[in-house]
């Protein structure tokens, strides 16, 4: 049987030469990000928003969405999101959050139950109350910043410094593309949001962490390459693995987006969208990044001048 | 080199058919969980049988998942009114007045007594009130729950500590879950989980629950059931409480209380036999029934008042004395009101009232829809990986597929084993480690592959491949362990169900992808003694 090969055996790429396009590229987006961030903002689920979600099916199996509008922007609740999807008259409805505390929201459930209960069967209903939002807010914001303080602890035990550092702004780096797809593409932000973010941040390093491991390996047998040829060679020794395994990921994550269901889909989007930015990072940002960091601590390694140039 | 000695392979090999039939039970549903346990012979020690299961998140199982909050403010507002009685009582024993009486501050009271006579009388008995907190017989130092202050000229202040009123909540959130746990009992409610959950919230979770609105019914009532008298033209020492039906409108009622909730030993639904209007029957212990008893002796001809939450239910004349311990309490109530007031009643107050701060409610349609689509996602994932794996690595794909396979059936045994939650993010977990899974192993092939090619003989090559590969192994899924390990701690409900998964994935890939890989590869190479890698 012949075998599939993703990537050539023995292969001589030259990606340092691509961090020309990846270091202006990630800039770029990396700044639309930020400005979007502080113009629009994230499109905040009600885990940090607080308010009511709602999701009915119309028994008949035929929702009509115009008169559940209509009706609920009837009760009084505020602006109501009103959303079809799937395919058997799914409909989802977003309720702002209501003044007067925690309490207040427990009327607009019995509202909608009442009024819709009839024709429609409901098949999730999640209220956040503004407590709960906030606190979730600082957990989810605790969260990702503990993991970064966390991922540059182990780093800093298991790597020479040049190496942590270079990873841990690949690292930054997926996390403000990833919240840059999110503002993007204006998808929702909830605390499945915070859970893809995690892993995300997870991938990324392992990512990472292959490289630099063989390129930590290279650099003990190979003690006077320049830090370039010393990462191409990192890169290209451990490519195929890391085409591979990010095929297989992909793989899985494409059974979800595909059939793992309305809930789960936005979740598996994210972590699709992750898997290809943390592959780029690793051999686009973080390895390059070593060149300009240098590789053996105090005996920097020299760029010549005219690539150094060209890459700014 | 390449040695797999034979304590080594039973090991492993037991370990893992351990890990196994750990995951058999999950696999059935209740009934065939219950006829596989009684078709086990009796002689088989019990602790030798699988018998734990997997329990399904609400999100997948459906129900209603509502996070309560201990009403801080009222619980203080209540304990402020019961240091008021406190200290009112004692001015009272010690014949000590207050110059403009007892007033409301901050979290206490405060009462002015210029005679310094006085107040050595009066300051010992105050001080009664003040209770050490912390645990004396471990030693733990704590505070007082009542913070008394004295100025010069005769102010005495009491308030509340800040460690009384943690110590409170603490104690409040306590009684809540019993009183929750009594008054879902008596719904007849299943398998509730009621749980601590903070330093003043409570989670109750019901599965197969579509509309928790009796629910939230129960939980919203404080239950704090009070016998007064209305107060007679001219009385002075009255709460003003509005009246139910009556649109709002407010009756005077005496502030002395008769009997309370806590006097009742039972209280039942059931039919006026002349008006055949709802009604709840009760019975009072014998405190109860002596004060009850005493009180309409005293009082024929007045007006009663019922009191449940301030809220003046019932206000019947009083015709005859009452001095057999029983009673009922009629109103204008529906079926429904009077069985939920039933339940209030036989389960007690709670010590403040309950906030609903998060309600989740999935409906059992969507449940099973989950379920569904999570395991056909799985199977998709699965065959994907298989069918990718086996073209890319031939035989050593096939290595790794049965290990990929004893993964995931590990991930459900050790699950089992934890009785841990499967959630619908659970299930992407387990789809997401179905693809990093193989990473170690692909990890593994290439470098052996990168050997061999560097020109070391095929034995030498595997050897050199697992060697080196696993440092990276161990540091890759350690970066990945740390993420999943913070996503614990941080995520509730489903999201941890997710850290879960994800954890104990990392945990048997070690196990599957290294050691059960390695044993499969030594095994084929003392068989088949092949010249070259088959990949």
């Amino acid at each position: 049987m012949r075998l599939v090969r993703l990537w050539p055996e023995n292969s001589h790429f030259d990606f340092m030469r691509f961090r020309r396009f990846s270091f202006p590229l990630s800039a770029v987006i990396s700044i639309l990000t930020a400005v979007m961030l502080l113009t629009g903002g994230l499109n905040f689920g009600i885990d940090f928003r607080g308010g009511t979600l709602m999701e009915i099916q119309a028994k008949s199996g035929q929702a009509n969405v115009g008169q559940i509008r209509q009706t609920a922007e009837g009760f009084g609740f505020g602006d109501v999101e009103v959303q079809e999807f799937g395919t058997a008259g799914e409909v989802s409805l977003r309720f702002p959050i209501q003044e007067g505390g925690e309490a207040a929201q427990a009327s607009v459930v019995q509202k909608a139950r009442d009024t819709f209960g009839t024709d429609y069967e409901f098949r999730r209903v999640e209220t956040v109350g503004p407590r709960v939002s906030g606190e979730l807010v600082q957990s989810g914001t605790i969260g990702v910043v503990l993991s970064v303080i966390a991922v540059l602890f182990y780093l800093w035990f298991r790597f020479e410094r040049e190496l942590a550092v270079a990873s841990i702004i690949g690292t930054l780096h997926d996390i403000v593309l990833t919240i840059g797809f999110f503002v993007i593409t204006g998808h929702e932000f909830n605390m499945t949001s915070i859970a893809a973010i995690l892993t995300i941040v997870g991938y990324s390093l392992n990512e990472t962490v292959v490289v630099f491991d063989r390129t930590r390996e290279l650099m003990r047998r190979y003690k006077t390459m320049p830090a370039e040829e010393l990462l191409n060679l990192s890169i290209n020794h451990t490519m195929s693995r890391t085409v591979m395994t990010a095929a297989t990921t992909a793989l899985s994550l494409l059974a979800l987006v595909l059939f793992g269901g309305q809930a789960i889909q936005g979740f598996a989007q994210v972590m699709l969208y992750g898997v290809v930015i943390c592959t780029y990072s690793a051999i686009c940002i973080s390895s390059p990044m070593l060149i300009y960091i240098g590789l053996r601590g105090s005996e920097s390694v020299k760029v010549p001048e005219g690539r150094a140039a060209a890459a700014e | 080199m390449l040695r797999f000695s034979r304590s080594k392979i039973i090991a492993t090999v037991a370990i893992i058919v351990i890990g196994l039939l750990l995951a058999v039970p999950s696999t059935m549903n209740r009934e065939q969980r219950q006829a596989f346990l009684n078709a086990v012979p009796s002689w088989v020690p019990s602790w030798l049988v699988p018998s734990r299961a997997i329990v399904l998140g609400l999100d997948l199982q459906g129900g209603s998942h509502v996070l309560l909050e201990v009403d801080a403010q009222d619980l203080m507002r209540t304990q402020v009114t019961t240091l008021r009685d406190d200290v009112r009582r004692i001015l009272r024993d010690t014949r000590v007045s207050s110059q403009n009486g007892i007033q409301t501050v901050q979290r206490g009271v405060q009462i002015r007594v210029p005679e310094a006579a006085d107040r050595d009388r009066l300051l010992p008995r105050l001080r009664e009130l003040a209770q050490p907190t912390g645990n004396a017989i471990l030693g733990q130092a704590g505070g007082n729950t009542i913070d008394i202050n004295t100025t010069p000229d005769g102010v005495i202040t009491l308030t509340y500590s800040e460690i009384g009123t943690t110590e409170r909540v603490r104690r409040a959130v306590d009684q809540s879950i019993e009183v929750i746990r009594r008054r879902i009992d008596s719904t007849g409610t299943t398998e509730p989980s009621i749980q601590r959950q903070g330093a003043d919230r409570v989670l109750v979770q019901v599965p197969g629950l579509q509309d928790p609105q009796q629910l939230k019914a129960l939980l919203g009532e404080t239950g704090n059931l009070e016998f007064r008298l209305l107060a007679q033209a001219g009385a002075t020492d009255v709460d003003m409480l509005p009246m139910q039906d009556a649109g709002g409108q407010r009756v005077p009622v005496e502030r002395r209380i008769i009997a309370e909730g806590g006097d009742l030993t039972d209280a039942q639904p059931a039919f006026d036999t002349q008006t055949n209007q709802p009604i709840v029957n009760f019975r009072f212990n014998i405190r109860g029934a002596q004060r009850f008893g005493q009180a309409t002796t005293e009082n024929l001809g007045r007006q009663l008042a019922i009191v449940l939450d301030n809220q003046v239910i019932s206000a019947p004349t009083i015709q005859s004395p009452i001095t057999g311990g029983s009673g009922q309490i009629s109103g204008s109530f529906t079926v429904e009101q009077v069985n939920n007031l039933a339940v209030l009643l036989r389960s007690g107050a709670l010590p403040a009232k309950l906030t609903i701060v998060e309600e989740r409610t999935v409906g059992p349609g969507l449940g099973r829809d989950s379920i569904q689509a999570g395991k056909m996602a799985t199977y998709v994932a699965g065959i994907f990986v298989i069918i990718f794996m086996f073209v890319t690595y031939g035989l050593f794909g096939l290595f790794a597929n049965i290990a990929l396979l004893v993964h995931v059936g590990l991930i459900f045994g050790l699950m089992s084993v934890l009785e841990a939650t499967l959630t619908l993010p659970g299930i992407a977990g387990i789809v997401l480690t179905i693809g990093t899974a193989v990473d170690s192993n692909v990890l593994i092939y290439e470098r052996i592959r990168e050997e061999v090619r560097a020109g070391r003989s095929i034995v030498s090559g595997i050897q050199a491949g697992f060697d080196r590969a696993f440092a990276t192994i161990v540091d890759s899924n350690s970066t990945m362990a740390i993420a999943a390990v913070i996503l614990f701690f941080l995520g509730s409900g489903p999201v941890r169900g997710f850290a879960v998964v994800f954890i104990l994935g990392i945990l048997t890939t070690v196990l599957t992808a290294v050691t059960l890989t390695r044993m499969m590869i030594a095994l084929w190479y003392h068989w088949m003694r092949p010249k070259v890698l088959p990949f």
